[in-house]
């Protein structure tokens, strides 16, 4: 099986770790074995209200090279620590690395000074020092914790966090009972030192990608669409002088994806009984890989999104952003055994762990897809346009509503204000912050949109909350989206949170692909300055996303409850904005202090895509814009569509 | 130019690459040098070793640039000859992205001849991507004595796989004065086309076997026919393009 699906795989095609396999069980031991002792999930589980941590250097062979990498206590991924809603910890992290280190935890609410972000939260624990976090547990769920310093969250400075909730079966509904629970932490694992990856980025942004487009692919279109569709189609992204297949900056020709630590050729492994209902427990732990993940054979019922219970969905396969968390229930009843796979968006590798009720039996590993071609939907021609195939010609820009339609949705519906709000919410200005320039609408692109570091502005930026996303738009099975959830527990009558909100802030996503300069509203970080929250205030965030590629934006230290229309909110920690997409989501600014704000692809962060936000004491009731800009601001509810030239 | 060679020189040992930090303000520089083509040329004097080789330090805006050009006769067919450097010239120049695909630059050149007096020219180009992923380079150079040579290079590539590339590419040199001490006359002087195939073993390195055609115009035509030299010129090539 694993030699059919290494021959199967087309050339330009990599997958990693294979030949370590075969040599790790010649040897009666694997790469995992080699670095720490070892629990079922790859990395020991700790538990209690005290916690110690080490951060040091250690030698890995991952890929059939021995290479330095960071780890904690010893492993990759660190230890898995459970944590107990209600309680308060202690963690103390000793720096034994030559370099500044921290750990932040991802998702997690907390004093601003425990938040691990050097430069925000305090100045990062400097070698051979030992920082002590401390804080009270409010929220239960599945999360993690990674560095925040220079490229170490690439190196293997990353690990779970489980808290289980306060009363035990705070959801009692059969949905979300688990006789088994496991932690399924994926990554992506390069023997290349980062900082050379960043460079390698500045110097030859599609070093990594080799699916470029080819004469061959031009004359296959010839016959296939004909060589006008053909030209025209050409004509587009020529004049762009984008690339059509841009999907990943980072690969597999120098990823191993990793599950728990375990290379694809490894094969991590979870034993269960037929007719155990499973947790699984996915993390996004990776530093730039969009993993699809499904399990052939088997339902996946999802219970929660970012550490937060959701109404449980039936589906087969999602896409899990850079730093997501996905719970979901499986009940394999059958004595057979089911693979785990997960592929990267690009589609240049993948990794794949077995469910099993027998160690004898095992399960084939499905091909890999074939990559697929960007379209005019990532260009920000208009949402959702399914097939891309140069029907639309530039100028046509509604189509977004008619192809939701389709889809059975009414997104016509699915306006950001939920219910009707008493008056228009005003765009947030300040003349002293260049990021919060007066607007028209939120797809208005400022002014710092303009320069060296923006390749391109979506022209008809819409709603795709259903749209399962590049590559997943035709799979015969039930993808997961973002508009099939909703928080657990959150009605439109009785919301989680305010649906009305005081201010609204609009970003940009943006960047320069050949440069590689990412941004947002076009300003990078070293640019910057920090965007103002006042204390407690209720603040829409629209997100634009002006690029090619897919982001995933976190914010730390507040929830962001992302707007799915008709007041139906979903509580997340990092919220992934697909290319030629708009959304929104309330945050509410309820604890004080420095937080940061970014894209959580690490290279996009480091080259500029990061933001400071500051909870501020203050009014309570921001300055309210003039009247010229209220005026202007009517128009808001009706720019949904991209109806703005 | 002396001066600003030590500069350069000086400017790329201070600031290799510092260890990046999430929170760091400072905008770390770079240093790409790129071999974009060192060759054998079978030409009638023998064979001729060329390159054209470039290089950047900085950031995402700013950038020192580097480059240089020539040819050298490294086996010549004719007794009496030695093996010589016919041409070869360098560039240095301040490199500024001001739109999305665009930078402009503003630098020197030195041009150095054996047995030539060498040329100092002040130049102003832009350079970068034209639709349809035309990489285009325009100099207008300022020589001494009211000398004036405009520069237009255009390249593709073509992917005829992911790793075999071949790459069009055209030079036209045009001149504002007569130069007569090298031969040059006003107008159209020459130019210059290849095609060269190349592949990939890894992203950095290419070996590449390719055709290289060169012909001159005008007063300049003229006068290398009154000296009873070639116009014309078309050779095979082989060589090896890198970066790092």
């Amino acid at each position: 099986m694993k030699t059919q699906s290494q021959i199967s795989l087309p050339r330009r095609r990599f997958v990693q770790g294979l030949a370590l396999g075969a040599a790790g069980l010649g040897l009666g031991l694997n790469a995992r074995q080699l670095l720490a002792s070892q629990g079922h999930t790859g990395a020991p589980t700790l538990t209690g209200d005290t916690f110690h941590l080490t951060l040091g250097g250690t030698d890995v062979n991952i890929t059939g090279k021995t290479r330095p990498a960071t780890t904690i206590n010893g492993s990759i991924p660190g230890p898995t620590l459970r944590w107990k809603e209600g309680d308060t910890i202690t963690l103390k992290v000793t720096n034994l690395l030559p370099e500044t280190s921290s750990i932040h935890w991802h998702g997690i609410l907390l004093p601003f000074q425990m938040d691990g972000v050097p430069g925000l939260s305090f100045d990062g624990i400097a070698p051979g020092e030992t920082f002590t976090y401390r804080f009270t547990v409010k929220q239960s769920g599945t999360y993690w914790y990674h560095s925040h310093s220079g490229f170490q969250e690439q190196t293997g400075i990353y690990g779970a966090i489980v808290i289980d909730p306060r009363e035990a079966a705070t959801h009692t509904e059969a949905h979300y009972h688990a006789d088994r629970d496991e932690v399924i932490l994926l990554s992506d694992w390069s023997d290349e030192d980062p900082q050379h990856i960043y460079a390698t980025l500045k110097k030859l942004s599609h070093y990594y990608n080799f699916n470029e487009r080819t004469v061959f692919d031009t004359l296959s279109d010839f016959r296939n669409k004909g060589v006008i569709e053909t030209l025209k189609d050409r004509q587009m992204w020529n004049s762009m002088r984008m690339s059509q297949s841009d999907l990943a900056d980072v690969t597999g020709y120098t990823y191993t994806y990793l599950m728990n630590g375990q290379s694809p050729a490894n094969n991590w492994t979870c034993r269960f009984k037929p007719g155990e209902r499973i947790r699984l427990r996915f993390i996004n732990a990776s530093a730039m890989t969009f993993f699809d993940i499904r399990i052939p054979g088997l339902d996946m019922t999802v219970v929660a999104m970012d550490g937060q219970p959701v109404n449980p969905v039936d589906f087969h396969e999602c896409r899990l952003g850079v730093a997501e968390t996905l719970d979901v229930i499986v009940a394999p009843k059958a004595d057979q055994a089911y693979t785990l796979f997960a592929q990267s968006i690009d589609r240049s590798g993948f990794v794949r762990g077995t469910l099993t009720p027998d160690a004898a039996l095992s399960a084939a590993v499905p091909d890999m897809d074939a990559p697929p071609p960007l379209g005019h939907t990532e260009m920000g021609m208009g949402a959702m346009d399914h097939q891309a195939s140069g029907h639309q010609s530039m100028g046509h820009q509604s189509m977004s509503h008619g192809a939701m339609d389709h889809d059975g949705m009414k997104m016509g519906d699915m306006k950001h204000h939920g219910t009707s709000p008493a008056r228009p919410v005003p765009f947030a200005v300040d003349s002293n912050n260049p990021d919060l320039p007066p607007r028209d609408s939120a797809i208005e692109h400022p002014a710092s949109e303009f320069g060296p570091g923006v390749d391109m502005r979506a022209m008809a930026p819409g709603d795709m909350l259903a749209d399962p996303g590049i590559g997943l738009r035709d799979r015969p099975w039930k993808v997961l989206t973002y508009a099939d959830m909703e928080t657990l527990g959150s009605t439109p009558d009785n919301p989680i949170d305010s649906l009305q909100a005081d201010r609204e802030i609009v970003l940009h996503l943006t960047g320069n692909m050949d440069r590689y300069m990412w941004s947002f509203n076009g300003i990078k970080f070293a640019d910057s300055v920090p965007l103002e929250l006042f204390h407690h205030e209720r603040v829409r965030i629209t997100l634009v996303n002006d690029t090619m590629m897919t982001h995933p934006i976190h914010l730390h230290g507040l929830w962001s409850d992302l707007e799915l229309g008709n007041g139906k909110l979903l509580r997340k920690h990092t919220i992934t904005v697909k290319p030629g997409e708009k959304l929104s989501y309330l945050v509410r600014a309820d604890a004080l202090g420095r937080w940061a704000y970014h894209c959580h692809l690490l290279y996009h962060m480091e080259a500029g895509m990061f933001r400071e936000v500051r909870v501020v004491d203050g009014s309570t009731t921001p300055s309210m814009p003039d009247t010229q800009t209220q005026g202007l601001h009517d128009t808001h509810g009706k720019d949904h569509g991209g109806h703005r030239s | 130019m002396k001066t600003l060679m030590t500069l350069l020189a000086g400017s790329i040992t201070l600031a290799a690459t510092s260890p990046a930090l999430a929170m760091n303000k400072n905008e770390p520089r770079f240093t790409r040098v790129i071999v974009d083509q060192l060759e054998a040329r079978d030409s009638d004097e023998g064979t001729v070793m060329a390159w054209e080789a470039s290089g950047w330090h900085g950031g995402d805006l700013n950038k020192l640039y580097f480059s240089t050009e020539g040819e050298r006769l490294m086996d010549p067919e004719h007794d009496g000859e030695d093996a010589s450097t016919e041409a070869a010239e360098t560039r240095l120049a301040w490199n500024r992205a001001f739109a999305p695909f665009w930078d402009w630059q503003l630098g020197v050149r030195r041009d150095w001849q054996p047995d030539d007096p060498n040329r100092d020219w002040a130049s102003i180009g832009v350079q970068g991507a034209a639709p349809y992923l035309f990489e285009v380079d325009a100099n207008l150079f300022i020589g001494e004595e009211g000398l004036t040579n405009l520069r237009l290079e255009a390249e593709y590539e073509l992917l005829l796989t992911q790793k075999w590339i071949l790459v069009p590419e055209i030079e036209a040199n045009l001149y504002g004065k007569d130069d007569p001490e090298l031969g040059i006359g006003d107008g159209l002087a020459s130019l210059e086309a290849g095609l060269r195939l190349r592949y990939e073993i890894r992203r950095e390195i290419a070996p590449y076997i390719g055709v290289n055609w060169e012909k001159q115009y005008g007063d300049t035509a003229d006068m290398t026919r009154a000296a009873g030299g070639k116009t014309e010129e078309g050779t095979v090539v082989a060589g090896i393009r890198f970066w790092f």
